[in-house]
């Protein structure tokens, strides 16, 4: 970091500064992912042919995760038991960061989707699903004649 | 042992994630949970060397071709976490198990560690 001893202009010495300490921040508390977008955290991405969903849920039982579109609109629900049940009376809990109880994200996808070309896989904690665009709505090449 | 002596970021490394961890402590030992989302056994990391436990994963993220991300919440690859372990932790009896993307660490205590209940004596 070079801090010139006589800055020329205070606003942008303060603009500066104000970059770093963003860039500062952006490694840490966002970092987690999770804290921040709520649980299951999500990740969205788009093909010409479909949309990729990859939900990440780990210790739930994936038979129990229900999954429904409709609409457009996704909706991944279930529960996640907490791992502090069935503690002794002399057990101390020193850290307690993960989510546990019932939860229920919601996305908005494009309407150009076809609810009966859903498919959605888990392994490792990690739901994806893909529903694939209907026929008529994929970008056609149209020749010139 | 309390929470800042437990946790510490690990320095200098390629940004990851800080995985949520519970800590359970009983008579015998610590139980750790750590969420690890997309992480298989293959790709897991568990190392004690000397009082430092490090947990590292690395996700495995086989994506559609020519995918563009139009929403992202988990913008890295991997997770690591580091511990520092307390002199009553025997890192012998360490034993790790993962399932649909939680890792259960149970590390026991040295024998001499393990509570005792003093008698007191009555005169």
């Amino acid at each position: 970091m070079d801090v010139s001893l006589f800055p020329r202009d205070m606003f942008a010495e303060l603009d500066r500064l104000q970059r770093q300490m963003q860039q500062a921040f952006e490694f840490s508390p966002s970092i987690r992912g999770f804290a921040r977008g709520g649980f299951p955290a999500l990740n969205v991405g788009s093909t010409p042919q479909s949309v990729e969903i990859y939900a990440y849920v780990p210790g739930v039982d994936p038979a129990s995760i229900e999954v429904s579109l409709e609409r457009g609109v996704l909706t991944v629900s279930g529960e996640r038991a907490s791992g502090l049940k069935g503690l002794g009376p002399k057990d101390t809990v020193h850290i307690e960061e993960r989510f546990a109880g019932k939860f229920r994200r919601v996305v908005t996808l494009s309407d150009d989707l076809d609810p009966d070309a859903v498919e959605a896989h888990c392994k490792d904690g990690l739901l994806h699903i893909s529903i694939k665009r209907k026929a008529a709505a994929q970008p056609r090449r149209i020749t010139i004649q | 042992m309390n929470e800042s002596k437990l946790t510490r970021e690990a320095p200098r490394e390629a940004p990851a994630l800080l995985p949520p961890v519970d800590v359970i402590e009983d008579a015998e030992g610590i139980t750790l949970y750590a969420d690890l989302p997309g992480v298989s056994k293959e790709r897991l990391t568990v190392q004690v060397e000397a009082d430092t436990l490090t947990l590292s994963g690395e996700m495995d993220l086989a994506m559609p071709q020519g995918m563009a991300a139009t929403h992202a919440e988990v913008t890295l690859p991997g997770y690591r976490r580091v511990f520092t372990l307390s002199k009553e932790l025997d890192a012998q009896k360490l034993s790790a198990e993962l399932k649909n993307g939680v890792l259960k660490l149970r590390i026991g205590k040295v024998a001499h560690a393990q509570p005792r209940k003093v008698q007191i004596k009555v005169d």
